[in-house]
């Protein structure tokens, strides 16, 4: 009996998550002063559900108008806003930081539906994330004087923030907590494909009794995003998103006053030793590629194993691979969602065959692609080199790239051998060995023995093009006040 | 009747060469540039360097990064602290080329020497502490060990100030090198002897080759060529004008080199003692996460 019979005997029954707790509006606007407004030129665009093709909702598109206006109303809000006392400005961040676990249920289905990521994801990663990320930071704003900046940190005035589509909320969340807890105003654009929860938020803002224009809203493409960094009262820039889109805004803001914070891509290496407890090293591989569809800045994309054990780990990381399941987001047995977009899709399939062009071994296991949607086989190259494009450009979709090493030094020089610097994983059970080995990685985060783990007090950003600075804990506060 | 050998002795003078890779090279282009002191006096001929000179710097500097990032904070400590031994006993030498470079008064270039050795001073004893001060544990939501600490950024091109010859060139380097980065500095272009004079300084003091290189000549000739390498990792615009400094950030973009802009300072606010941002902008945070599992949920009471 093959496993795949075995599993269809054994099918799951499907355990949909209720979409009834959400009201989609059919149409939104941009959120500016505390109030939904149309976009200045009238302009609008569909946000679609794609793991369905469905039109969830009509967004108003930000154009540089709009900028304009939402700029002016976050400076007017900044002077007071910045002098509140900050023991009152962190009171504003516990509300939200309540409400958002009141409606974390809401809000979970929201952007399983608006993304297309697994609702246990959205339930049990992100928006427990989102929350947490609110209460860390409401805590800092009566202390920044003990954040080690100085006595009397300021704030730098208005922050302009871009944020991608992979995790709306938490990125909203990684953005706006710090920038609110040190007295910064905000002016926020969503992706274009994920713009509904930061939309939501706007409405959470006004629950919490936010004073008007501390937050605004600007959903848009590219264009509304340059617009924002370029725009000469933005005191601060924080971007999440591409490496070329990172460039494009430091050249932006060269010879400027203003502050940038970018987390740009990653490749990151997830390196497994020879002694690494196998069954726990394969749960890592999965969560490091897998996790999100592998739409991770910091996913384990390269996987580097010793070669004696190579065999062994890829018999057991195929077989654990068979058994995730790919379908309706919604459902919580759901392991893998959908692509974000057919973009996004069509960047992943090029990539990947160009993989199989430049002869590495592709496979995945049977997995059956829903009809409508936008849907990516969970993927293993083997016979892959460091020349390969699989190996060096970032695919950013559920894609594992399989190289091997012999010593120690090969590893490191091979996880090293990459213009990011975001991420890297260590599995072995000898300590010294980790902690040689992380001392060497070149990486802003390096998960020994786990992977993809997030906390709101613990830093995360990248060496080289990864970008710079850094978001969460002590350090992410730097980027917001003037040190 | 006098010594004729008094009145009939030649002076020797110096010629000024580059310092790379911990050798002291002329210029790959045979180049050299007048310098004067700031009445127009002929002091010296300083190499004009050539972008092959920087490239060459950029080879030494990353060559050096390793060994030298990864020496201890201690060793790294005693190895500044001798630089400002040695510089002690070359007082009397940097007075003089600093009141040359810099038309002062002997008290008052005394006055800039003594600062710029006290800041190795300062600065050797950051170097086993600035991690305890950045770094740290961070308490996460769940059964992790997790640790930040701070690690160097790697090469570092530092522009020198244009004005302070050594106060400023000192407060500008020692901080880069100070947390394990290596360097590359072009020397102010008008006052580029105290910088090269430096190097021989460095030479001696257990300063590992390629750690620092020092390069003179014109800053907007040599340096477009640096912030656009793709092996330099960040960039100090301290000595830019702003349209340069515009121009190097632009390209620094290029491979996502770290950029500390240029500050505004005058001449009297190098005396001041300075904070961690010039250690800290050229550090990168390195955060480890490690399951501590967990010996159960009984309750020990320790």
């Amino acid at each position: 009996m093959t496993i795949e019979k075995r599993s269809s005997a054994f099918e799951y029954a499907p355990a949909p998550e209720s979409r009834a707790v959400v009201d989609i509006a059919p149409s939104y606007g941009l959120f500016i002063d505390g109030e939904f407004v149309d976009a200045a030129e009238g302009r609008v665009f569909k946000t679609i559900s794609p793991s369905t093709e469905e039109v969830l909702s009509e967004v108003a598109q930000a154009g540089e108008a709009d900028v304009e206006r939402a700029v002016k109303a976050a400076r007017k809000a900044f002077e007071k806003w910045s002098a509140l006392p900050g023991a009152e400005r962190a009171k504003y961040l516990f509300r939200i930081a309540r409400i958002i676990q009141e409606r974390s249920r809401e809000l979970a289905v929201l952007e399983t539906l608006d993304n297309g990521k697994p609702i246990k994801e959205t339930r049990d990663a992100d928006l427990p994330l989102v929350a947490a990320h609110f209460f860390y930071y409401a805590g800092w704003a009566d202390k920044l004087d003990h954040a080690g900046f100085g006595a009397n940190p300021r704030p730098l005035g208005v922050a302009g923030q871009v944020i991608p589509w992979n995790f709306p909320l938490l990125m909203l969340a990684w953005k706006i907590a710090p920038a609110l807890a040190t007295g910064n105003t905000v002016v926020l654009k969503p992706a274009e494909t994920t713009p509904l929860s930061a939309l939501f938020f706007a409405d959470i803002c006004r629950q919490a009794g936010l004073p008007k224009g501390v937050v605004n809203i600007l959903p848009g493409y590219g264009d509304t995003g340059a617009a924002l960094v370029a725009h000469p009262d933005v005191n601060k820039v924080a971007f999440t998103g591409s490496t070329a889109v990172g460039k494009e805004i430091a050249r932006t803001v060269a010879g400027t006053r203003k502050k940038v914070t970018l987390e740009l891509g990653g490749k990151g290496a997830n390196i497994v030793f020879d002694d690494a407890p196998i069954d726990q090293a394969v749960e890592g591989i999965v969560t490091g590629i897998f996790f999100n569809q592998g739409q991770v800045c910091c996913a384990g994309s390269r996987l580097l194993v010793q070669e004696s054990i190579q065999e062994e780990l890829l018999d057991s990381l195929k077989r654990r691979l068979s058994t995730l399941r790919l379908g309706d987001p919604l459902d919580k047995n759901t392991d893998i969602g959908a692509i974000n977009s057919a973009e996004q899709l069509a960047r992943i399939t090029s990539l990947v065959e160009a993989g199989e062009a430049e002869g590495a071994e592709r496979w995945s296991p049977a997995c059956e692609l829903p009809s409508s949607g936008y849907w990516f086989a969970p993927t293993l190259f083997t016979n892959v080199t460091q020349a390969h494009t699989i190996a060096r450009d970032e695919i950013f979709g559920p894609v594992l790239s399989v190289l091997s090493f012999r010593t120690p030094d090969e590893a490191v020089a091979k996880a090293n051998n990459t213009q990011y610097g975001l991420s890297a994983g260590i599995w072995t059970e000898k300590g010294s060995r980790i902690l040689a080995v992380a001392n060497k990685l070149r990486a802003g985060v390096v998960w020994s023995n786990t992977f993809n783990k997030f906390d709101p007090t613990s830093p995360f950003g990248g060496y080289k093009e990864s970008g710079f600075g850094r978001e969460g804990g002590r350090h992410g506060l730097e980027a917001y006040l003037d040190v | 009747m006098s010594d004729p050998r008094v009145d009939t002795r030649l002076s020797v003078f110096k010629t000024y060469k580059l310092y790379v890779g911990g050798k002291f090279p002329r210029s790959e282009s045979g180049r050299v540039y007048e310098v004067s002191d700031a009445k127009g006096n002929w002091l010296a001929n300083a190499p004009l360097s050539s972008r092959k000179d920087a490239r060459d710097a950029v080879v030494a500097a990353r060559k050096a990064f390793g060994g030298w990032a990864g020496a201890t904070a201690y060793n790294r400590g005693q190895i500044l602290y001798r630089v400002a031994e040695m510089l002690e006993g070359r007082r009397e030498q940097f007075v003089r080329e600093v009141a040359d470079a810099e038309g002062l008064s002997k008290p008052k270039a005394t006055a800039q020497v003594d600062a710029a050795i006290d800041r190795w001073v300062w600065y050797a004893g950051w170097t086993d502490k600035i991690a305890q001060v950045v770094g740290g544990g961070n308490p996460v939501a769940g059964p992790y060990f997790n640790l930040s600490s701070p690690e160097p950024t790697g090469v570092v091109v530092v522009l020198a100030p244009q004005e302070s010859s050594f106060l400023g060139l000192v407060s500008v380097l020692a901080p880069v090198i100070a947390t394990g980065n290596t360097a590359i500095v072009i020397a102010s272009e008008k006052s580029p002897l105290p910088a090269l004079s430096l190097g021989e300084v460095l030479a001696t003091s257990d300063v590992p080759g390629g750690v620092v290189n020092i390069l003179s000549g014109r800053t907007a000739e040599i340096t477009p060529s640096l912030a656009a390498h793709q092996d330099v990792n960040a960039i100090d615009l301290a000595g830019a004008d702003e349209v340069l400094a515009k121009e190097l950030e632009i390209a620094a973009a290029d491979n996502l080199k770290r950029v500390l802009r240029p500050q505004t300072v005058d001449n009297a606010q190098w005396f001041a003692t300075p904070g961690t941002e010039r250690m800290t902008a050229f550090l990168e945070t390195k955060t480890v996460w490690h399951p501590t599992g967990s010996l159960g949920a009984s309750g020990s009471s320790y």
